[in-house]
């Protein structure tokens, strides 16, 4: 026996055969070829199998600009609140004891494991016309549901989790040494969180505003619930894509996906950058 | 800047970690605190700095209560165990985030600012190393980028917790010699938190050594190693060899050796606490304790033997530098008379161990052997 075979041999005792390595690598990747890969392509390919003027042109039609118009603005609206309200609940998780601390970790995880539609149905049974608010807002005249703000309101409680999730163990593991440090140098509270804590997180918190971001542009269960389906008023992307499709414009639908799987793929991008820069400052254990 | 702390007491939940303190510490002074992990030390420092707030009693800043001064106004300098510096700011940043964050005309100018950290890096000898970031330092030089930074903002007060700690024996043992001549220079009033004996003994004007939330002593590094006012205090200090004794009258009788006269005139049990490096050899005719040596090792210029004690058989340790004429006796089998060169004797430890045992009493303690 040569001296490679007896390495070979050797290295062959931490880890499988090539033969078992080759075989299970191809089994992975056919199945993401065929589960992954495959529908995502066939998604741009049934966009452009038209021709790219019938793909601008789905883009383009007035419904379609005005679906991605409000999706924009519903997640526009959506991310920053979230971003402030995911701020302040880690870093009261984190930073502080109270009373009622594992209650709000548990209420913070609670849209995760409703389902969205059940999210939706809460604010119809709020504010719609039968609703526990219906008397206020015959009054004030303002409409919740089927209409922006019910939109912007379901896609907060769906996205809710994923900055503070992301925060809560970050702010946690750096502990509280830091901002003592910064106060004993004289720093006000105010000073100790925007010089300190926040820079501290934010490429966590950049993290979480992206897929915070990812999930309220591609919220449907919930949203699909409380917009009502007005075309060119409250469909955002995906209830759109679900309208064209249900109408057989197969082309128009496809074009509307891919530009939603394009964000998607945009932010899978970012997410990637993102850990393998600085992996080292994002919460371990963690991911989504 | 002196500070007085009166009758302190806190409690976690149950636990009380601090019971009844009171220390006075004269301005310009280099305490430190010492004492075993639990012993309320690092709980002290904190109330000291207004990080913790004490359940009972005051803390007085040169006579001032302090209670109501919140840890942004009370003009401490906290250096952190773990040194807390700001990852995502360069070193100079750092040392002068406490005088950039400052408001108004408080707030020196860029130029100010630049120029008295560029001198803190200098005191603390990392000139030229303001622009890096506290990864790209190692742990000697981070805490001093951490103590440059408490010095940033001219305390009153700098309190360091365990500012060593994390720190390999060589370079701590560098930094102790830095951080006291840094004290000579600056003068400010400081306290720092130890477990580590030889740092406090080595470092500190006084020491203030500590035990489940009490005092157990407060005085000079001669005074503590040499009248350690209770068993504990002597055990912690250094390693021990503890012998039981008779005393009768001012005699102290090992089984049938009668090895000393001391000061006081108890009858009964008691203890001889008696360091390995106080023991020596001594000369046929005088009074002693009868041995013979059990083994010997040399750990570097320390000589170590271990020798039975005749009357009992009970083990003592002696140790010697490796050059003291003594060593020459210390061979395996050899029989030797110790003299006990400076000792306590406490009573006998005959209370059963437990919160409420009284600490034993030190009734004497004797420099040199009579006859």
């Amino acid at each position: 026996m040569s001296s490679t075979t007896i390495l070979a041999a050797r290295h062959s005792a931490v880890t499988e055969s090539s033969g078992v390595r080759r075989l299970l690598i191809t089994a992975a990747l056919l199945f993401l070829l065929m589960f992954l890969l495959l529908p995502l392509i066939s998604v741009f390919f049934e966009a452009l199998r038209n021709g790219v003027h019938t793909y601008v042109d789905a883009l383009t039609e007035p419904d379609a600009v005005a679906a991605i118009k409000l999706t924009l603005l519903a997640s526009g609206i959506a991310v920053p609140l979230n971003l402030v309200f995911g701020v302040a609940a880690a870093w009261a998780v984190a930073k502080f004891e109270f009373r009622g601390k594992a209650l709000l970790v548990t209420l913070i995880d609670l849209p995760f494991s409703v389902s969205p539609v059940v999210s939706g149905l809460i604010y119809v049974l709020m504010f719609g016309a039968s609703g526990w608010a219906a008397g206020w807002m015959a009054d004030t005249n303002i409409q919740i549901i089927f209409a922006l703000p019910g939109i912007v309101l379901a896609t907060i409680f769906v996205t809710f989790p994923f900055v503070a999730r992301e925060l809560i163990p970050l702010m946690q593991e750096q502990g509280t040494d830091d901002e003592q440090a910064a106060l004993s140098l004289g720093a006000s509270g105010w000073q100790t969180f925007w010089y300190i804590t926040l820079p501290n997180v934010r490429w966590g918190l950049l993290y979480g505003v992206l897929l915070c971001n990812a999930r309220a542009m591609g919220e449907f269960g919930a949203v699909s619930v409380v917009s009502g389906h007005i075309r060119g008023e409250t469909n955002t992307m995906p209830l759109h894509v679900e309208i064209l499709y249900n109408e057989y414009n197969f082309a128009a639908a496809f074009a509307m996906a891919s530009v939603l799987a394009s964000l998607a793929l945009l932010t899978l991008g970012l997410k990637t950058l993102l850990e393998a820069r600085h992996g080292d400052s994002l919460a371990k254990g963690q991911k989504h | 800047m002196n500070i007085t702390l009166k009758n302190i007491n806190k409690q976690f939940g149950q636990f009380h970690a601090l019971s009844s303190i009171d220390l006075h510490v004269e301005s310009g002074e280099l305490i430190a605190l010492l004492g075993p992990s639990g012993s309320g030390k690092t709980t002290l420092l904190r109330i000291i700095a207004g990080l913790e707030f004490a359940n009972g009693g005051a803390v007085y800043f040169g006579g001032e209560d302090v209670a109501a001064t919140p840890l942004r106004k009370r003009q401490i300098g906290f250096v952190f165990q773990h040194y807390a510096l700001f990852k995502h700011m360069t070193v100079r940043d750092n040392v002068s985030f406490g005088l950039r964050i400052r408001k108004g005309d408080a707030r020196p100018s860029k130029s100010d600012i630049r120029q008295r950290a560029d001198e803190l890096l200098e005191l603390v000898q990392l000139s030229g190393l303001g622009d890096r970031y506290p990864h790209q330092l190692s742990g000697g030089q981070r805490q001093r980028v951490a103590l440059a930074r408490a010095l940033a903002i001219e305390p009153k007060v700098l309190l360091l917790d365990e500012p060593f700690g994390a720190l390999d024996a060589k370079v701590r043992k560098e930094l102790r010699h830095w951080l006291r001549e840094l004290h000579q220079k600056t003068g400010v009033t400081t306290l720092f938190v130890t477990h580590d004996q030889e740092e406090a003994l080595e470092l500190a004007d006084r020491v203030v050594i500590m035990s489940g939330g009490k005092i157990a002593q407060i005085g000079s590094v001669d005074e503590v190693y040499e009248q350690p006012a209770s068993p504990m205090v002597f055990d912690f200090l250094g390693s021990t060899n503890r012998i039981p004794v008779e005393r009768h009258g001012n005699h102290l009788v090992i089984g049938t050796d009668k090895i000393a006269i001391y000061e006081g005139d108890h009858t009964g049990h008691g203890t001889v606490y008696v360091r390995p490096g106080d023991l020596r050899v001594a000369s046929p005719d005088d009074v002693g304790l009868d041995a013979i040596v059990r083994n010997v090792q040399r750990t570097g210029p320390i000589v170590r033997a271990t020798v039975a004690i005749n009357s009992t058989g009970q083990l003592v340790y002696v140790e010697m530098p490796h050059l003291h004429h003594d060593v020459q006796h210390l061979l395996p089998q050899q029989s030797l008379r110790l003299r006990l060169m400076q000792y306590s004797v406490y009573d006998a430890e005959n209370t059963p161990d437990g919160e409420d045992a009284p600490e034993p009493v030190l009734i004497g303690r004797e420099r040199l052997r009579l006859a």
